[in-house]
């Protein structure tokens, strides 16, 4: 077995180019359980584990941009704005594992359950693609493409995510039946853009890959702008507005029986997650209204 | 080569009573504890094992010849290839060593090979060809009793069928409630995985390095299936990482010790975690219906239970379960008439056999959600009616036996509603990790409901049945380079529940050396029965004991012989002194010029066999235990967090009290893990669920912390008056943890354990029409034949 080393991003990109056999090894989470399973024996492994350029966190303006090989630890210390985010990285595996594994194994691997994936996709992110030859910029719906299948090409890496940040509340829950170091069975992000006067919703663990929620984003867009709480942060949404939403959201849902939950399980959770995502951010930013106004 | 290596654990400190220090603790902590999986020896082979994807099938052919060609294997082996004895079994030999022309269970061993490298013996079972033809499997322990059923075993479907009849099971009540319940199946999940090293000798014999629970039951098993006397198959125990009933079976034994005398190689076999779920025997899956009768007052009167257990493929433990499960299955109550029919089918689900709890854990589950039934059907405290109902010394059980011993079941639970309760903030002043869905992010406080329940139950210490339960003790007492050693060789296995520690905590009060050492166990020494049952630290306990007092014995003798002068007043050994009366008569240094050794055999009281009717004497002593669950959930997202355990033990007498206390919190989360989390899911007799990735254990954010006390009322008849106190905590755990998210949900909650759909009303109870057939054999049958 062969062990490519390479401690520049050019480099690792050349030995992607002329050994397409090996297998990019980052954080090895999810990589080393499969090797050790038995399911996977790769021929050979790309270690991108230490290359600088992987492990920056840039920002410009209202521009970030997350390097592929920032492991969650490194996340929720130097990301605490980026609160949804944060808190999804909070929710993976245990100490270790968030020491250890990136978002850029995230999305290499390309899980349903994933739990960093419902974040980039309310995040609207991009994710950025590289080869010894070129650069390709792919929305998060274009690179997972199905259950653990994305638009990776074989001599490609992933180097960053990037998204515009979103002025507004967000958060991210995740449904599991153990209280730590679990697979969900329902992932949830909600995030608001206030310029945009947008709600966007992400459901992961509950569909073959991430879903978005349209007719639930623009159900409570609409209902937001009908009380006027877009401009009003303190006006008042009715709770069977909230409850709908939560209705659509579940409806976005194409959840399966497993060994984790059952479907009926699943989508019941995503209309649960839904309704308190959405209370926790009108309650926030009308205390945040309050508080501004004291 | 640190399986050769043969000093012995070395220890100085607490005598008995005293909260020791673990052996074992430091270098388990450091990781410079030899487990098994850790066995090393130079020029070893590694073994590997093919394993049945059928739950039923006939074998037609097994092509090992491709396996053969491939670099560095040395061996293949198949049924054609034994050379003796072809099955073996704990109660008596039904499990084939490798299957011969059918496989029962998705995951039995069809094939094994040894080859150089565990690499190379792994891709050697993958190039193995088997050609099965797929036969009907019975996967479910209702279909087992139909009589158009697949005859799992040749004995039939029935493993065995159990009749309790006490009183006149036709008594009339002014209540009844009735329930049906089901368990699911709980793994032991043992960290350690099954692994041993087998080293062929020079006399044609081996020695098998191994981690188990009982070497010489497995000495028992392992030599015929070798051809060779169980003089020539030494068994040496190797470091145990868990155990809780998965060591009693014999998993990679006989196979590592063919390959090994096949290829003269020594031959170790590591199972990895999923291999794991398959190499040992899980918690029987229960159902049970229960009636249970009381008057206005709420004194029982009646009860009738039906229980059913899934044996699986192969017999290993479950007659004892079910005996066990039935002669439990109205709880630790004074229950005047009753008729307990239980039931253990054979299926092609993967077999089940001993685990912590053995039987009693289900049979608590549903005797104390009657009891809680009972409660609100009468209006009663559910607390009030089990102290008014409880057992006592003098009681007389369903079995017509009285119990003799200590029984201080009353004070257990009073002590176990006294403990105190935990504090209850506002979610909104909590860390939101504890809050149920824990790091999960998912609530605020919402909706979360605090529930809590009450469980109380009881189950037998030591082997029962008339089982000649039995062991042995070899105890030196010599002079050591810094003063006085005495040195200890049992053949009792750690698994990592204190053993080693409270036989050094004995010696010390015995002999009043400071400095014991521990050999390791082997079958070099006779007998010690199992580390399980709750009986090692009787067991074990009562032979060391014996034999140091026997040591005690030469050592006065010696003295008075040396001293001359006629001795006043009794013998005692004090600051390594022997008195008569308050006169010194011999140093003990001095008097050990030659070492002074003895060796005993400690064997509990007798117990008899049930007869046609349920009736005899079948346990030796009992121990109580009560638990007090408090838990939130949240009601719309079923999700929970237990908030507290509050568990009190009757221990007869704490040898090493925080021994005890690290049993009854790891039992507490053993119990929790089945009530919430633990449950191997099989669909059509296939484990769904092979890995730690999805066979979910409490983590430390589902594991509160736990409240404890224990009562010390003494056992007649047993070293220091102790009881075991493995198993006490688990039994009731569970049953706790289900009643307290009753009393939170208000809902049914029949099932164990508890998915979040039942919490939320997703699905409903389960329903059943009506209690399983009962079988048309006669009981109790069929007999146990321990060899
Ligand atoms: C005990 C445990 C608990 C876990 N808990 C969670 C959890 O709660 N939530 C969760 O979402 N996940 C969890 N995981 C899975 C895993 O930790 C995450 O998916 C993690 O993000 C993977 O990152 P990694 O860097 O370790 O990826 P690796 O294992 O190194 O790689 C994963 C895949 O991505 C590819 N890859 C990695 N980086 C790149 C790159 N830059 N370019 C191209 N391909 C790349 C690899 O080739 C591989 O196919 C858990 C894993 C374990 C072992």
């Amino acid at each position: 077995m062969q062990f490519f080393r390479p401690s520049s991003l050019r480099e690792a990109l050349e030995i992607r180019a002329a050994h397409p056999e090996a297998v990019p090894i980052a954080g090895g989470t999810d990589l080393m359980v499969e090797v050790n399973f038995g399911r996977r024996r790769p021929e050979a492994f790309l270690d991108i584990s230490r290359l600088p350029e992987l492990r920056e966190i840039r920002r410009e303006g209202p521009n970030v941009r997350l390097g592929s090989g920032v492991p969650y630890a490194r996340v929720i210390r130097e990301l605490p704005d980026q609160v949804a985010l944060a808190q999804a990285s909070r929710t993976v595996g245990s100490p270790q594992i968030r020491t250890r594994g990136t978002v850029g194994g995230n999305l290499g691997t390309g899980s349903p359950a994933g739990d960093a994936l419902p974040v980039l996709a309310a995040y609207d992110a991009r994710v950025v693609l590289r080869s010894s030859t070129a650069t390709r910029t792919l929305a998060w719906r274009d690179f997972l493409v199905g259950p653990k299948r994305t638009a990776l090409a074989p001599d490609e890496l992933i180097v960053a995510t990037e998204w515009e940040r979103a002025v507004g509340p967000g958060s991210f829950s995740k449904v599991g039946t153990r209280n730590a170091m679990v697979i969900a069975i329902a992932g949830l992000c909600l995030q608001l853009d206030e310029a945009a006067r947008g709600v966007r919703v992400a459901l992961g663990s509950v569909g073959p890959t991430i879903l978005r929620a349209p007719e639930a984003e623009t159900f409570a867009a609409g209902i937001l702008d009908e009380v006027g709480a877009w401009s009003d942060r303190g006006a008042r949404v009715p709770e069977e507005a909230i409850a709908r939403f939560g209705e659509l959201v579940s409806a976005a849902a194409r959840p399966i029986d497993d060994v984790r939950g059952t479907g009926a399980y699943r989508r019941h959770a995503c209309a649960v997650l839904a309704t308190r995502a959405l209370t926790w951010a009108l309650d926030d930013r009308r205390a945040a209204a309050m508080e501004a106004a004291s | 080569m640190p399986v050769v290596e043969r000093a012995g654990t070395v220890t100085r400190g607490a005598v008995v009573g005293v909260s020791a220090p673990r052996v074992d603790g430091t270098p388990k902590a450091l990781g410079e504890f030899a487990y098994a999986s850790d066995l090393w020896v130079e020029g070893m082979l590694f073994g590997a094992t093919v394993r049945s994807p059928h739950p039923s099938a006939r074998i037609r052919h097994v092509d090992v010849s491709a396996a053969l060609a491939l670099p560095g294997v040395r061996r293949a082996m198949t049924a054609a290839d034994l050379p003796a004895s072809r099955r073996y079994g704990l109660d008596f030999p039904d499990q084939p060593v490798l299957a011969e022309d059918v496989v029962r269970y998705a995951g039995e061993p069809v094939a094994i090979v040894a080859a150089d490298s565990a690499e190379q013996a792994r891709a050697a079972a993958a190039a193995i060809r088997v050609d099965y033809e797929v036969l009907p499997a019975v996967t479910d322990m209702e279909a087992a009793l139909r009589a158009d059923a697949p005859q799992v075993s040749e004995h039939g479907n029935v493993l065995r069928h159990l009749r309790i009849e006490h009183g006149d099971p036709g008594a009339e009540a002014d209540v009844w409630v009735e329930g049906y319940y089901e368990i699911g199946m709980q793994d032991q999940a043992p960290l350690g995985p099954e692994a041993g090293l087998a080293i062929p000798a020079p006399d044609g014999g081996v020695d098998l390095y191994v981690s188990t629970q009982w070497l010489h039951s497995d000495q028992k098993q392992v030599a015929p299936c070798l051809g060779l006397p169980e003089s020539k198959v030494r068994l040496h125990l190797a470091g145990v990482g868990g155990a809780f009933g998965a060591r009693e079976d014999v998993h990679m034994h006989i196979h590592a010790c063919l390959l090994a005398i096949a290829t003269g190689r020594p031959v170790k076999m590591t199972y990895g975690r999923e291999e794991s779920f398959f190499g040992h025997v899980h918690r029987h899956p229960a159902r049970i219906w229960a009636r249970t009768g009381a008057r206005r007052d709420g004194t029982l009167v009646n009860s009738r239970v039906r229980l059913l257990l899934d044996g699986g493929a192969y017999s290993s433990s479950s007659q004892a379960v079910i005996l066990n499960a039935s002669t439990f299955a109205v709880g630790p109550y004074e229950m005047p008439n009753a008729l307990i029919e239980g039931t253990c089918v054979y299926t092609n689900n993967p077999p089940a056999g001993a685990m912590r709890g053995f039987g009693a854990v289900q049979a608590c589950v549903a005797h104390e959600a009657q009891m809680d039934r009972l409660a609100a059907a009468l209006g009663i405290d559910p607390v009030e009616l089990r102290r008014r109902n409880l057992l006592h010394t003098g009681s007389v059980l369903p079995t017509g036996q009285v119990i003799e011993g200590s029984a201080p079941a009353r004070e257990v639970l009073d002590r176990c509603a006294a403990l105190p309760m935990p504090a209850d903030l506002p979610p909104a002043f909590r860390d939101r990790v504890t809050l149920p869905g824990g790091a999960g992010n998912v609530g605020r406080g919402e909706r979360v409901r605090r529930g809590v329940g009450y469980a109380m139950g009881y189950k037998n210490i030591a082997y029962s049945e008339g089982f000649d339960d039995s062991c042995e003790a070899k105890v030196r007492l010599e002079r050591g380079p810094k003063g006085v050693v005495a040195t200890v060789h049992t053949a009792a296995v750690e698994v990592g529940q204190g053993l080693q520690t409270v036989l050094a905590q004995i010696v010390r009060t015995e002999l009043g050396v400071d400095e014991v050492v521990q050999q390791r166990a082997d079958t070099q020494v006779g007998s010690a029965g199992s580390t399980s049952a709750s009986r090692q630290t009787v067991m074990a306990g009562g032979a060391v004991a014996a034999a140091c007092s026997r040591v005690r014995e030469h050592l006065f003798a010696r003295a008075a012989a040396r001293s001359g002068a006629p001795l006043r007043g009794p013998l005692r050994l004090e600051d390594g002194r022997v008195f008569a009366g308050e006169r010194s008569i011999g140093v003990v240094d001095d008097l050990l010029d030659t070492p002074l050794e003895a060796t005993e055999v400690y064997r509990h009281r007798r117990t008899t066999r049930l007869d046609g009717h349920g009736q005899g004497e079948p346990h030796v002593m009992f121990a109580f235990g009560a638990m007090r669950a408090v838990v939130e959930v949240d009601l719309d997202l079923g999700l929970v967090r237990v908030v507290q355990l509050g568990g009190v033990q009757d221990v007869g007498k704490a040898l090493n009290p925080r021994g005890v206390e690290g049993q009854i919190e790891g039992g507490a989360a053993q119990g929790l893990g089945l009530a919430l989390l633990e449950e191997i899911q099989l669909r059509d007799g296939k484990i769904a669920n092979a890995s730690f990735t999805d066979y979910l254990l409490p983590t430390i954010l589902d594991m509160p912390p736990v409240v404890s006390a224990v009562v010390e009322e003494p056992e007649p008849g047993s070293p220091y008056g102790a009881k075991g106190v493995g198993e006490g905590a688990t039994i009731v755990a569970t049953a706790a943890v289900a009643a307290a998210l009753r009393n939170a949900t208000g809902r049914e909650l029949n099932r164990v354990p508890v998915a979040p759909d039942d919490l939320v009303g997703i699905s409903g109870p389960r329903t059943s029409a009506g209690p399983a057939p009962i079988p048309d054999v006669p009981g109790p049958r069929p007999v146990f034949e321990y060899r």
